[in-house]
């Protein structure tokens, strides 16, 4: 009975195709959004994770401020790290295996006639090992490179193309503010990160240099640490806030001048935003879907009056009451579920195209797509019930003599 | 047992509207019809015999007196009860055929068997076999629009005994026919009654049709006015 209901809904559907199609067109849409804008989310998201991991796995970083996420960079005020603070993390503390110094400004970068503003940062051979960072061509810097504060640098694949074109930049020199320093090697390309800022736009000097010619002062912005992976990520952050503490002589009941960030929480921060994103995107697809709805509810009281004769037959031949019901109900149920199903079509081709263009991984879920299709048949259910109410509570005598 | 009636209406009246608009389609109808009875209700344009062949069909109620179908009072049916009483003891033929547009003969004349529940292999057979029985097996798989107004007819006939029901009622079933046609339709109907004692209940207002049932209702004002046997018995 059920199939025989089913199967003539969609009797009913195709007799009226073209109209059926324009009907289902706002579940179609609906669906088609949510279906893409979740995949691709949680493409963006498996990104972020994916570019953490590039940035390097059990990693931390220690930054001045209490919140350096939302205040950006320069620590607003709050003391800077030094030297010093960075070999004392380095030595003191076992579960973190490097304590690279980092320090960081935007600057301008000239070779010939060619110029581009970059990020300009000072480290050493410790970072790039942290960061497992490889060089393309070239070489890292030397001890005695670092300890002299030599004028070389490392560059980007970005600041290469832009300043060397196709020509090969090693041993080449160029001009960062007053300093003229020597390119020694190139680093490797790791891309685009999730939300599209270029991690290849970069030069990196020793951090020395970087101090006494392009900053002028003696501070640290940064240190990133490179922890030991058998250690619980919790106890290493609790012991380099401690050790800080200590540096920075913070008293009892005070509270931190700095922040350790492990790189699961800027991964965890960075998919919040995405899944927020996701969230408010999906809000207005279920908009359309509810509209859908709305269009369904509508054409379905079109069928039901266009179809009272055919109601008042079956009412006169047997038919009970829950029976037409049923029958409208089921085509309003199978109708959405058409446009569900094509939805769910569109929104995963649409979402790999979109995939492809974000340059995300295309991670289509069954769980978003039977949630879309259950979501369909359930707009089915809700506006095709009051339709189906009006025929099944019809006359049979009236319904026989409507013309 | 014989002798009870398949159909009871006793001081049956059926009242639309109230107060001064109200309109006595039934006024005070008594009648009884035995099984394997073709009676024929005529009557003057608003004489009520529609509305009496409503109330038999239970699909109206009435506003007074009692209905009796089979022994069972039909006022204490529920709506739903009432479509299966016309589910398993009614058939109806209606003056404008209707018939499921767009839908083969066949499967027209399975709706029925849909609602017994019966297996789609036992409904097929079962709609040609009442197919065959009104001619139309040759037919089965032609829509409505490519049948002819007699071979419409014909289906729907077919679709109201598929369900072997108790009583066939039959609304002006020549109304739209021409002569010709409306001689077969009344031949097969008469046959169905002879041959297997099929009870029918039919309105007419052709007294050439009203000429092969076996007893006439004549109906005037809502009342029944005449209840006697047909001259001719042709």
């Amino acid at each position: 009975m059920l199939w025989e209901t089913i199967r003539l809904a969609i009797q009913a559907i195709f007799r009226n195709a073209m109209r059926s199609f324009l009907t289902v067109l706002g579940i179609v849409i609906g669906v088609a959004a949510v279906i893409a804008m979740v995949t691709v989310g949680q493409g963006s998201a498996k990104q972020v994770t994916a570019d953490v991991e590039k940035l390097g796995a059990n990693s931390m970083m220690v930054l001045p401020g209490q919140d350096p996420m939302m205040q950006g960079p320069g620590g607003a005020g709050y003391p800077m790290f030094s030297m010093k603070d960075n070999e004392k993390v380095q030595r003191e503390l076992d579960s973190v295996v490097l304590s690279a110094p980092v320090g960081q400004i935007r600057g301008v970068v000239i070779f010939g006639n060619e110029s581009r503003s970059t990020d300009v940062a000072g480290t050493d051979n410790r970072y790039f090992e942290a960061v497992k960072w490889e060089v393309a061509f070239g070489r890292l810097f030397t001890d005695n490179e670092v300890q002299s504060g030599s004028p070389v640098c490392v560059i980007g694949e970005t600041v290469r193309k832009d300043l060397f074109g196709f020509a090969n930049p090693v041993g080449e020199t160029i001009r960062v503010k007053k300093l003229s320093c020597e390119v020694i090697g190139l680093l490797k390309s790791k891309g685009a990160s999730t939300f599209g800022s270029d991690q290849d736009d970069f030069i990196i000097m020793p951090l020395k240099t970087f101090q006494r010619r392009i900053a002028g002062d003696n501070d640290v912005e940064m240190l990133f640490l490179s922890i030991d992976p058998n250690q619980p990520a919790e106890k290493v952050k609790e012991e380099v806030e401690i050790l800080m503490r200590e540096i920075r002589r913070i008293g009892p009941g005070e509270e931190d001048d700095f922040t350790v960030m492990d790189m699961d929480e800027i991964a965890g921060i960075l998919s919040g935003i995405t899944a927020i994103l996701t969230g408010l995107l999906s809000a207005v697809a279920a908009v359309s879907l509810f509209v859908g709805g709305i269009g369904i509810m509508n054409i379905m009281l079109v069928s039901v009056t266009e179809r009272t004769r055919e109601i008042g037959i079956r009412l006169a031949i047997g038919a009970q009451g829950h029976q037409v019901l049923m029958q409208f109900l089921v085509e309003a149920i199978v109708l959405s579920l058409i446009g569900g199903l094509i939805g769910i079509a569109l929104g995963l081709a649409l979402a790999f195209v979109g995939a492809d263009l974000l340059s995300v991984p295309f991670t289509p879920e069954i769980g978003i797509v039977a949630l879309a299709f259950g979501f369909s048949a359930l707009v089915g259910v809700i506006f095709g019930f009051f339709p189906a109410r009006r025929a099944a509570r019809m006359d049979p005598i009236e319904a026989l003599r409507h013309e | 047992m014989a002798d009870t009636a398949l159909i009871d209406l006793r001081n049956v009246s059926r009242v639309y509207g109230s107060g001064d608009i109200a309109v006595r389609a039934l006024d005070d109808v008594s009648l009884q019809v035995k099984a394997g009875e073709f009676i024929a209700i005529m009557g003057p344009s608003g004489s009520g015999k529609s509305t009496a062949m409503n109330v038999i069909g239970c699909l109206d109620h009435a506003t007074s007196g009692s209905y009796l179908f089979g022994g069972v009072e039909v006022a204490s049916l529920s709506r739903d009860q009432r479509a299966l009483l016309r589910r398993h003891y009614l058939g109806f033929v209606f003056q404008g055929y209707n018939l499921l547009p767009r839908t083969s003969a066949l499967h027209n004349v399975e709706l029925p068997l849909i609602y017994k529940g019966l297996p789609v292999a036992e409904r097929r057979r079962t709609a040609m076999e009442a197919l065959s029985k009104v001619g139309l097996a040759d037919r089965a798989h032609h829509d409505p629009s490519e049948l002819s107004g007699g071979q419409q007819q014909r289906v729907a006939i077919a679709r109201a005994l598929v369900g072997s029901p108790k009583v066939v009622l039959a609304d002006e079933p020549t109304g739209n026919l021409d002569s010709k046609m409306s001689l077969e339709i009344m031949t097969l109907l008469k046959g169905l009654n002879e041959d297997e004692g099929l009870t029918i209940v039919m309105v007419t207002h052709e007294p050439d049709m009203a000429a092969f049932a076996r007893r006439l209702i004549w109906m005037v004002d809502g009342r029944v006015e005449r209840d006697e046997p047909t001259k001719g018995a042709k």
